[in-house]
């Protein structure tokens, strides 16, 4: 629906991001462009959702520049934050559903918020919502706690995707789901980045993930994005860490 | 660059043609909703009806569906709306919406009579509910006491030392404060009234016997209700809400004997502890005012304090403290175990411990009272 665009949606310029004494994030530059999905892979704990954190304004940088959307962050006043944060909508690991609402309430919460529209349309735009990540809508009044860990994945794409956002961050989606509801939603979110023209920025330790979902990689390691790139680049690549990862039993058993 | 969104209608004999323009997404959607309820009126009136989009400049969920809607409520049974001008783009985005199909949806709750009277039948019910919980919390507690009298290598000294810390060393300052405010205030109040009938000297009977029988354990269960009754819930929820108790048991532990008999001889200890503290802090408060605005010295107060109570009273005091101690650990545990999934469940049930906990310290208080005046005490 959108064509490739250019101008990155994200531009990260030589961001630094320190806790303590323990730099995670040591002059990062990273573009993500308009309508693609880029899968983001580096070893545990060298710093993945910490950038995505960054990039969202949860954590503090040090140093750097993050432009959404051409918008720096830092300079925008409270309207302009606002406006930004209204084009993303963010998947978080967890999911992070309002555990006291209904999944109803949930989807609708962001929807009530910015837009003065009448319960019926909410209702209705509720179900669609639900209907397009794969759920039946007979789950909107139950709540969080009574759902599967896929249904809950499910559920908060649908939030993230309540305002029709123009991108979406998604923090290992599959992590927790069994191989085929991982590789369903690896599907989902294909067919939502084509159908909503989605620009999908996606933290992932899933080589299925990688190899189905994502146009682009990006590899994260010692505090700066080693490498990025096709899939075909990153088993091209002689980087140590790429050839382990990409050239693994594991990923051997992926690639076939 | 986005025109808003607007929906010309064009009559030609039987035939309806919608042209919808502008940019058909959700920030306009107040807008796009009185656009499609008007057309909406229409609908009946025109036999052939066609909805012609090419002239949209961009569209998402929300103009999709409000283009589906305005179709299907311009569909009857034997003429069907047509969408045309759709570009490809967007052509899988409408098929997406087409696949909605609307449940009714659930009323709102309805209030009535007999929902009400309903809900305070439950309410009763769950009176009788509370008491069998708490007396099965005791009695796991007790069977649990049992097993590791038995076996003591299975009891947790650390944890316990750890909770011992946490109820009683941590609320030394502000249980020997408030007890103290609360001596200078009931020696203040005693001395202003007393000393119309010229019975100043009284207070101290009044101080001591009311500070080393009630005020001083009551207050201090109650503090102790407030901060670790509260906080015992709300550990015991936390725990609940990520399985961890499940994962105890699955390991074969028993969360009673791990978690709950700590916790509970941690407060059974601190209770008398924190009371005789603030037994003396409450005498030492009231010694205070009686001496700078009673002009009771210090030698005369401890005389007449010496006359005044027995060591009966004391005793009676700090008899009450454990029992107190184990009410409230019960009914915060019984509540922390409680928990369900959400976060409002652990507010409502952290309420409720310190509520009941209150409750039940002033109701055992008053079954005390029958019990030390039948025994002579």
């Amino acid at each position: 629906m959108i064509q490739a665009v250019s101008d990155p949606i994200i531009r990260v310029r030589d961001v630094t991001v320190q806790f303590g004494k323990t730099r995670v994030l040591d002059g990062l530059d990273l573009d993500v462009k308009r309508g693609e999905i880029l899968g983001f892979v580096g070893p545990s704990g060298a710093g993945k959702s910490v950038l995505t954190r960054t990039i969202i304004g949860l954590v503090p940088k040090l140093s750097g520049n993050i432009e959404v959307f051409g918008v720096d962050l830092d300079a925008a006043d409270r309207a302009g934050r606002r406006a930004v944060e209204r084009r993303w909508g963010v998947l978080f690991q967890q999911g992070a559903l309002f555990s006291s609402l209904t999944v109803r309430q949930n989807i609708q919460f962001p929807v009530r918020e910015y837009l003065k529209v009448s319960q019926r349309l909410l209702d209705e735009i509720m179900v669609a919502k639900l209907v397009m990540v794969g759920l039946r809508p007979d789950v909107a009044d139950r709540f969080p706690s009574e759902l599967s860990g896929g249904m809950i994945k499910r559920v908060a794409l649908a939030r993230a995707l309540a305002l029709d956002p123009e991108l979406v961050f998604l923090d290992e989606p599959t992590s927790g789901l069994d191989p085929i509801g991982a590789g369903d939603f690896d599907e989902l979110v294909r067919t939502l980045q084509r159908t909503l023209g989605l620009t999908v920025f996606m933290v992932t330790h899933d080589l299925d993930s990688l190899y189905t979902a994502c146009d682009r990689i990006a590899v994260l390691g010692n505090g700066k994005i080693i490498a990025a790139g096709s899939m075909a680049d990153m088993q091209a690549s002689e980087h140590p860490w790429l050839r382990q990862y990409f050239h693994g039993k594991r990923a051997r058993a992926v690639m076939g | 660059m986005n025109g808003s969104p607007d929906l010309q209608r064009s009559a030609d004999g039987n035939a309806l043609a919608l042209r919808a323009t502008g940019a058909w997404t959700a920030p306009f959607a107040p807008a796009l909703e009185r656009l499609v309820a008007d057309a909406e009126k229409l609908a009946g009136k025109a036999g052939n009806v066609s909805i012609d989009v090419s002239q949209v400049s961009k569209l998402d969920t929300f103009g999709a569906w409000l283009i589906e809607r305005l179709r299907r409520s311009f569909t009857t049974g034997t003429v069907e709306a047509r969408i045309d001008g759709l570009s490809a783009n967007y052509a899988s985005l409408v098929d997406e919406v087409r696949r909605v199909s609307l449940a009714p949806g659930d009323d709102a709750i309805n209030v009535t009579i007999t929902g009400m009277l309903g809900q305070i039948g439950r309410s009763v019910a769950g009176i009788v509910g509370t008491v069998a919980a708490l007396i099965d919390m005791l009695g796991a507690v007790i069977v649990a006491s049992g097993r590791v009298l038995i076996h003591p290598r299975s009891f947790r000294l650390t944890s316990t030392i750890h909770h011992l810390e946490q109820v009683c060393w941590r609320a030394v300052p502000i249980i020997v404060l408030i007890t103290f405010l609360i001596g200078c205030i009931i020696a203040q109040q005693g001395i202003f009234h007393f000393r119309r009938f010229g019975a100043d000297i009284f207070v101290v009977d009044m101080l001591g016997v009311l500070v080393l029988r009630e005020i001083g354990v009551l207050l201090v269960a109650i503090m102790i209700a407030g901060r670790s009754g509260s906080a015992y819930t709300a550990e015991l929820g936390s725990m609940k809400m990520r399985e961890e108790i499940d994962a105890l048991r699955t390991m074969g532990f028993d969360p009673i004997e791990v978690l709950i008999l700590p916790r509970m001889l941690a407060l059974v200890i601190a209770l008398p502890i924190l009371s005789f503290l603030g037994d003396i802090a409450a005498l030492y408060g009231g010694g205070l005012v009686a001496w700078f605005y009673g002009g009771v010295d210090p030698e005369a107060f401890l005389l007449r304090l010496r006359d005044a109570i027995s060591i009966d009273h004391f005793t009676v005091g700090l008899l009450k403290a454990p029992v107190m101690a184990a009410v409230i650990g019960i009914v915060a545990c019984v509540e922390g175990l409680a928990v369900e999934g959400s976060a409002e469940s652990l507010g409502r049930h952290t309420t409720s411990s310190v509520v009941k906990g209150i409750f039940f310290v002033i109701v055992m208080d008053g079954v005390f009272a029958i019990f030390f005046a039948a025994v002579g005490m």
